[in-house]
């Protein structure tokens, strides 16, 4: 079925746009906006267990870090598609793009909600402010900076449903610069998303710390990317009874396997070097972190070692979970667990800012099924919906 | 068809461009930084600190910041009904605190058995500062000539990649306004062009703390440690510089100068009479994180020749699979041979 189903034409999947499942993710994001609502008029500590022990908490080390990594499946299957001209994988590219979209879109609205003096932000972007040695510049400027770049790339599904042929025309001729700016961006600031533990010095346990981080996240960001890409697909096959394109997606995971086989040698290799793999094995929460999230990582190793495996639906599926939960256990570890400020400081998320990191995924999701249901992103099922595969 | 060998030797490479910018770290390494010339701090001596706690409510009044209160304890049944500006921590509204070591019966000073000891907590002003290196606004500086590390809330955006970057937990955040900024000792440079200086060293009835050049109190340091304990000797009060001074006891110090390495080196030293592990004071490299941090940023963006050069290969590699050899943008690609229509064109 796949093989046919990769010639189809993007199209809108229709259908109704009130169901119970929209209704939930509405009142999800309500109660977002009621908790933020109350965050913008008393301030952080309202509605927050962030303290001065632990500035940065959930907003931070979920919705941004881990959310742009999950976000990556932008980039990565941009990268395949018109960097390394592997044309099989382009019905996979708009689905792609826009869960990269709303997964920026999260990040930044995120830094908005946590940044004290938020009203001030503009000031990343002005040369008389900027500091070029702060990791957090270059991230806050390229991750800005990739956001305009992915609502470019996606200019031409808009400019299509509009039925501007000319404009559309004309952007498809210098795409390509996007496409290649889009590329290098994410490689950048995904890297840097590490790079940010590095001034923490002796802060930061010697299992997270390292002189690595920027390829460490870089190598499992793009895993995540092309994990994420294969969750997306198992749930709009299920939730909006499409196939599942687990052929194509298992051959996505492989290559996300290698990444993620390059992220635990250099990992491990570098604890080796380093004299520190030891701390791995003295019992710690760090420890107990550091091997959660590097079991979950070898799960797709031997999950989806074989060809066979990788076009086992069921295989395909809870491989790419183990890789996507691993790469997220990672992030917020090293953000969040790894990090210790000493004595007398401790931090576990409140339930304001779960509602709003809950509340921003809601709204993402529902972001989704709006879009796939009017705009042409997903390819069209040629055949009837009844004959759909499910991911398990 | 399946991803071939070539394939992810492209693949590998792209990824590789990221570890072969993190091994040039070695190569653009960005040295450490050095004290200015005349940089300004401060000695605080342990030994000769009484625990009055002058310096507090001095600091608070010198840099307009509110009372702390805190409920404590009294009498016998323990009733929470007095409140004290106590803070018990350098906060949002705290810049400097006096805290005490205590142990078994705590009447003998500056002895780990059965002793007690004060420390003072405030920003150490380092030489190389995480704060500065970690803000992205330059709300965060260290002035060229007195060293003093600074905070500007017209420039602050209220990331807090400081307060989470200094090791010795010093930027401190107000979270309990919707209009906040971060609150440290910036040594009262405010005061400076009325002739003043640090309000805590002002006020120091003893001279426990003290401010001036940090050349002249590396000098003090010195002459201290060079002094028999027990004997007499004359103690400059207020400034190391100023006219006041008194004759007091020599105190007996532990080896370590606090502040003289840590992290490249910081502006205000402690000394003290008691290990500084009682004293709460942090065990840190002498490697400052953010040459470590900057070393690696620079190795990786130096010029952004290693950014712009992979853009170029990008550029090309985009350029031809989209241009030249026709795969579609994200766009409706032409209807398949397959469709329902029928007819053919």
């Amino acid at each position: 079925m796949s093989a046919e189903l990769e010639h189809l034409p993007p199209a809108p999947v229709g259908g109704k746009l009130v169901t119970p499942t929209t209704a939930v993710l509405f009142g999800l994001v309500l109660a977002m906006v009621g908790v933020l609502a109350m965050r913008f008029t008393q301030g952080l500590g309202a509605v927050t267990n962030l303290n001065n022990g632990y500035p940065w908490g959930l907003w931070i080390a979920y919705d941004v870090v881990a959310g742009s990594a999950l976000a990556a499946g932008g980039f990565t299957t941009a990268l395949l598609v018109y960097i390394l001209n592997r044309g099989e994988y382009h019905p996979l590219i708009r689905p792609a793009l826009v869960a990269a979209l709303l997964g920026y879109v999260q990040a930044g609205a995120s830094v908005m909600f946590d940044l004290g003096r938020w009203w001030d932000f503009w000031h990343l972007f002005l040369p008389k402010y900027a500091q070029v040695n702060s990791v957090l510049f270059e991230v806050a400027v390229c991750i800005s900076a990739y956001t305009l770049i992915i609502a470019i790339e996606l200019m031409p599904v808009v400019l299509e449903r509009l039925g501007l042929e000319s404009p559309r025309k004309k952007l498809n001729r210098v795409l390509f610069v996007f496409v290649a700016i889009g590329v290098l961006l994410p490689t950048m600031h995904q890297s840097s998303l590490g790079t940010l533990l590095v001034v923490f010095g002796p802060q930061v346990h010697p299992l997270y710390q390292s002189n690595w981080l920027p390829l460490l996240f870089l190598s499992s960001t793009m895993g995540m990317g092309f994990a994420a890409v294969t969750i997306e697909g198992a749930i709009s096959a299920a939730g909006l009874r499409r196939p599942f394109e687990k052929e194509l997606l298992g051959k996505l995971l492989q290559i996300g396997r290698v990444l993620i086989g390059v992220f635990l040698l250099v990992r491990f290799g570098d604890l080796l070097c380093r004299g520190k793999l030891g701390l791995a094995f003295t019992p710690s929460l760090p420890a107990l972190t550091f091997w959660l999230e590097n079991l979950l990582l070898s799960v797709p190793l031997w999950l989806l070692a074989t060809k066979r495996h990788r076009t086992s639906a069921r295989r395909v599926f809870y491989g790419a979970m183990a890789m996507a939960l691993g790469g997220i256990v990672y992030r917020l570890s090293a953000f969040l667990v790894a990090y210790d400020t000493g004595a007398g400081w401790h931090y576990f998320p409140s339930v304001g800012e779960l509602t709003v990191t809950v509340g921003l995924i809601a709204f993402e999701v529902l972001a989704i099924i709006i879009a796939v249901r009017v705009l042409p992103i997903l390819p069209a099922a040629a055949t009837a919906p009844a004959s759909a595969q499910r991911p398990s | 068809m399946s991803i071939d060998r070539r394939g992810f030797l492209k693949l590998a490479g792209t990824t590789a461009t990221a570890a072969v910018a993190g091994t040039a770290v070695t190569a653009e390494a960005r040295p450490p930084k050095v004290m200015p010339e005349e940089a300004v701090g401060l000695l605080f001596d342990g030994t000769l600190c009484v625990g009055c706690r002058a310096c507090m409510p001095a600091c608070k009044q010198a840099n307009d910041m509110p009372p702390e209160l805190t409920p404590l304890k009294v009498g016998p049944t323990g009733e929470t009904n007095a409140v004290w500006d106590a803070p018990l921590d350098i906060s949002g509204h705290t810049l400097n605190v006096i805290r005490a070591y205590r142990s078994g019966e705590g009447t003998k000073k500056d002895q780990v058995e059965d002793g007690f000891a004060f420390s003072k907590k405030s920003c150490l002003h380092c030489v190389d500062p995480s704060c500065v290196s970690a803000c992205p606004v330059s709300a965060m500086t260290k002035d060229p000539r007195t060293g003093i590390v600074g905070y500007s809330v017209e420039a602050c955006i209220g990331c807090r990649y400081c307060v989470a970057a200094c090791p010795f937990g010093v930027p401190r955040f107000t979270f309990d306004t919707p209009t906040p900024k971060i609150s440290k000792c910036q040594l009262c440079k405010h005061r400076f062009a009325d002739g003043h200086y640090a309000a805590c060293a002002e006020v120091c009835p003893t001279g426990a703390t003290l401010f001036g050049k940090v050349k002249d109190l590396k000098a003090e340091i010195a002459r201290r440690r060079s002094l028999a304990p027990g004997t007499s000797t004359t103690f400059p009060r207020g400034r190391i510089d100023g006219p006041d001074s008194y004759v007091g006891t020599v105190g007996k110090y532990v080896e370590r100068t606090y502040g003289e390495k840590e992290i490249g080196g910081t502006q205000v030293m402690h000394l003290s009479g008691v290990p500084f592990e009682l004293l709460d004071k942090p065990e840190l490299p002498s490697v400052s994180p953010a040459s470590t941090s900057e070393s690696i940023q620079h190795g990786i963006y130096y010029g952004l020749l290693a950014p712009m050069g992979f853009l170029g290969v990008l550029v090309a590699a985009a350029r031809r699979t989209m241009l030249e050899r026709g795969v579609e943008p994200p766009e409706t690609p032409p209807p398949p041979k397959s469709s329902s229509s029928g007819g053919t064109p």
